[in-house]
């Protein structure tokens, strides 16, 4: 019953009695821990985030020392990681275990959880105007079972043969076989329960958010009036329900291969000498199923980014966003589009070429909406009133990553290339620009521009630009040579180059790639403690509605509680993007349209 | 009234909405189990099987318990309250006799040489009729609690609300279980 009670409550609670107390006595348990509060959760979901990203950070400026010195030894490695590093030098096992947590911590702890955890659940409800998710309860079970999946992941870093190191993608058979290598043993077991975890997380997180959205948006918010955030952050759960079970169905059947001995992915291998029992499994059917999930979560990440970078945008350029519907139409054609290209990460696996090409040209027309939306956000910056607050620098910083990332795309789409192209550095600078830094600009516009309202202060600016134009200079010094090494082909995930006559002459460039990384892992400890420093002696906000906006999260008082309006939720008259319309700087969307008005 | 809540009226209630969303994703796992199964089916070496006896009766046993669900929703719309609960127990125990039949069919099987490893056909048997199970699990626990609160003198809430809501998603396994069962005797 108390489900039903609860429900009604999130529809109606707080109308009459807004910002009561009355049904929860708050607590520090109830308040800060278990909370049911969609902005507390939201809290939780980007703190845990910066801590994974500032562990998954560090692990690849480890990784990077190897790379940029792999002749040397360091003290201070050995008392940090131990028997994983003997006489200061990383051991190749530990470096795949290294690479491999990076790229799982970085994808799905921090820019899944970490970014659409925390802007979907603090957005949705104050954007549409609904006092809190359709399912607070779940919403926050959907943080506990993500914290859970944390605690586990973390555990794996400390069992005795390491954390799983078959990459992120985690091919069978090296994390089918316990054998196949020290990180195949209980870590990989540890690694698939904290993604089972995960997902479940996801999924309830997801389910919520779809639900919000369509269901609980205030009296006049149709869905053309949404803020595009919204748009992007719905698609983005459409994409998670739809593609995170079956990513459930292939780690399921992996679990079993690992520990029940049944022959999905293993057939007869011969390892060390041995041949496997298995009969009849298929390496290349995970594959698929990673693939069909794998592609999607490459959206699940950008599209929070591509719609907190529109909004802000529109709202720092004063100027109505570029081609509304065409942005909508352009984040459905990409999400399903999404689901329609896992196999262009299969091109060398003996795909059929027949199969090969509908794929490559699936994939190429996803050039389609990212132009249109390029397009559409250069031509809002154009003759726009521009103020460059930080979150505006992050994210016109994502549209010139997005660019750059996006055209590598191309190259690598198209099947003849990538045979070439498959596994060097070339695609670790594609993604790692497209989608790896070019999310985390999104990530930090967004932070940026929402902190007053998260916490009703402001970061220091000062720091703000130092940390936005190092990390934009360095994120390119870093990702671009590496282009340059992909096309000579060199391959992604090798511990030591230095032993190969034809890589020699990127010795120098790998160590100044490293030092680059570490300057720019600097920077982001720099943001790290503007963000905590902020939150108690940042400069407190005194403005209601402090970058001039026009969506409802500014209608809110500077501190919302549990309920988010004070009285009545406000009713939405026009869409979010009436900027220096009728000689008016801006018409927030609760205000009526005026007789004489004109049309957008 | 205010109008934010007048607004929510007309709409599908956020829970049932949600769960529809939830049996989506569901069905994406099973759409992602079933299609590996289709490409493994494929393949060279596949050796075709069996459905054991049970699964049949299985099937009837989880027709009936849709069957008295549905009534139940009835009853309790009516408010024949005693009914209604007669009617929760019967489907609670039609479920659990789904999975024990479930479990009876799986040991037949084991004990005739067939178990999870002997071949591939019969893992992807074992895990997608298993997981099946799970989920009709999951539907028996809630419909315990709903009995319980049946039972309980206490509370006299007459929400209709969760009663649709587990009306949906044991329609839905049921149903789920219907395609499994057809797809299995199709391609095998």
């Amino acid at each position: 019953m108390s489900n039903v009670l609860s429900s009604q409550e999130t529809a109606v609670h707080g109308v009459h009695d807004a910002h009561h107390e009355h049904h929860h006595h708050e607590t520090f348990l109830t308040k800060y821990i278990f909370s049911q509060d969609h902005k507390m959760i939201a809290k939780q979901f980007l703190i845990t985030g910066i801590i994974w990203a500032i562990i998954g950070g560090l692990f690849s400026v480890i990784f990077r020392f190897q790379l940029g010195y792999p002749d040397a030894s360091f003290p201070w490695m050995e008392d940090l990681l131990g028997k994983w590093a003997p006489g200061g030098k990383l051991s190749p096992e530990f470096y795949y275990a290294l690479v491999t947590m990076h790229g799982t911590v970085l994808v799905f702890f921090v820019l899944t959880a970490g970014l659409s955890g925390t802007f979907a659940n603090f957005l949705i409800p104050l954007q549409i105007g609904a006092r809190d998710m359709a399912s607070p309860l779940l919403n926050m079970l959907s943080y506990w079972f993500f914290f859970l999946a944390s605690v586990i992941m973390v555990a794996s870093l400390f069992v005795q043969t390491g954390p799983a190191s078959g990459g992120w993608t985690v091919y069978p058979p090296l994390s089918a076989i316990g054998d196949a290598s020290i990180g195949s043993k209980i870590g990989m077991d540890l690694w698939l329960v904290s993604m089972a975890m995960f997902i479940v997380s996801s999924l309830l997180g997801g389910l919520n958010y779809i639900t919000t959205i369509l269901n609980m948006r205030t009296k006049g918010m149709s869905m053309t009036r949404m803020p595009l955030t919204i748009w992007a952050l719905f698609f983005t759960a459409v994409l998670g329900v739809l593609s995170f079970p079956v990513l459930l169905s292939g780690a399921i059947l992996l679990l079993f291969d690992r520990n029940l001995g049944t022959s999905f992915f293993l057939s007869d291998l011969i390892v060390a000498g041995k041949v496997l029992p298995n009969e009849g499994g298929s390496a290349i059917l995970f594959q698929h199923l990673f693939w069909f999930l794998g592609h999607p979560e490459v959206y699940i990440i950008l599209l929070p980014a591509m719609g907190m970078a529109s909004e802000i945008l529109s709202v720092n350029s004063r100027k109505p966003i570029f081609g509304y519907m065409a942005m909508v139409a352009s984040l459905f054609a990409i999400c399903i589009l999404a689901f329609l290209v896992w196999a262009h990460h299969m091109f060398v696996t003996g795909l059929n070429p027949f199969l090969g090409s509908v794929f490559v040209l699936l994939t190429l027309l996803i050039a389609v909406p990212s132009a249109i939306k390029v397009f559409n956000w250069l031509t809002t910056l154009w003759r726009g009133n521009i103020r460059f607050t930080p979150g505006m620098l992050f994210a016109i910083g994502f549209v010139s990553l997005f660019i750059s990332g996006g055209l590598t795309g191309i190259f690598l789409g198209n099947s003849a290339l990538d045979i070439h192209l498959h596994d060097t550095y070339f695609v670790i600078a594609h993604f790692h620009i497209v989608m790896g830094v070019a999310s985390f600009f999104g990530m930090y516009a967004g932070v940026y521009h929402w902190y007053p309202k998260m916490f009703g202060r402001y970061l220091n600016n000062t720091l703000a630009y130092i940390h936005f134009w190092v990390t934009l200079v360095g994120a390119y010094l870093i990702f671009w040579p590496m282009h340059y090494q992909g096309l000579a082909g060199v391959p992604r995930r090798y511990y030591d180059f230095s032993n190969w006559e034809s890589f020699k002459q990127f010795n120098g460039l790998n160590e100044f790639i490293s030092v680059v990384a570490l300057v720019v892992f600097a920077v982001q400890l720099l943001f790290v403690f503007n963000f905590f420093y902020s939150i108690w002696k940042g400069r407190k906000v005194t403005d209601p509605n402090p970058w001039k906006s026009n969506t409802l999260e500014w209608t809110t008082p500077i501190r919302p509680g549990h309920g988010n309006w004070e009285g009545e939720i406000p009713e939405v008259h026009r869409w979010a993007y009436d900027y220096s319309k009728d000689g008016k700087d801006f018409i927030p969307q609760t205000e009526p349209v005026g007789a004489d008005e004109s049309k957008h | 009234m205010n109008t934010v809540a007048l607004e929510q009226k007309k709409k599908i209630h956020p829970h049932k909405f949600t769960l529809w969303m939830g049996i989506g994703s569901i069905v994406m796992m099973f759409a992602g189990l079933t299609s590996a199964y289709v490409v493994k089916r494929n393949q060279a070496g596949w050796i075709s099987f069996d459905i054991p006896v049970a699964f049949w009766y299985s099937t009837a046993v989880m027709a009936l318990s849709s069957l008295s669900l549905y009534m139940a929703s009835k009853a309790f719309k009516e408010r024949s309250m005693a009914q209604y609960r007669r009617l929760m127990l019967a489907t609670m125990i039609l479920g659990l006799a789904f999975v024990a039949l479930q479990v009876i069919g799986f040991n037949k099987l084991w004990q005739s040489g067939l178990t999870l490893t002997s071949t591939v056909a019969y893992s992807f048997l074992y895990v997608i009729v298993g997981l099946h199970a799970l989920h009709v699990l999951g539907g028996v626990i809630a419909l315990v609690v709903m009995a319980l609160k049946a039972f309980g003198t206490k509370t006299r809430v007459y929400s209709q609300l969760p009663v649709d809501l587990i009306s949906t998603y044991w329609h839905f396994v049921d149903l789920l279980w219907i395609y499994l069962l057809i797809f299995l005797l199709m391609i095998r």
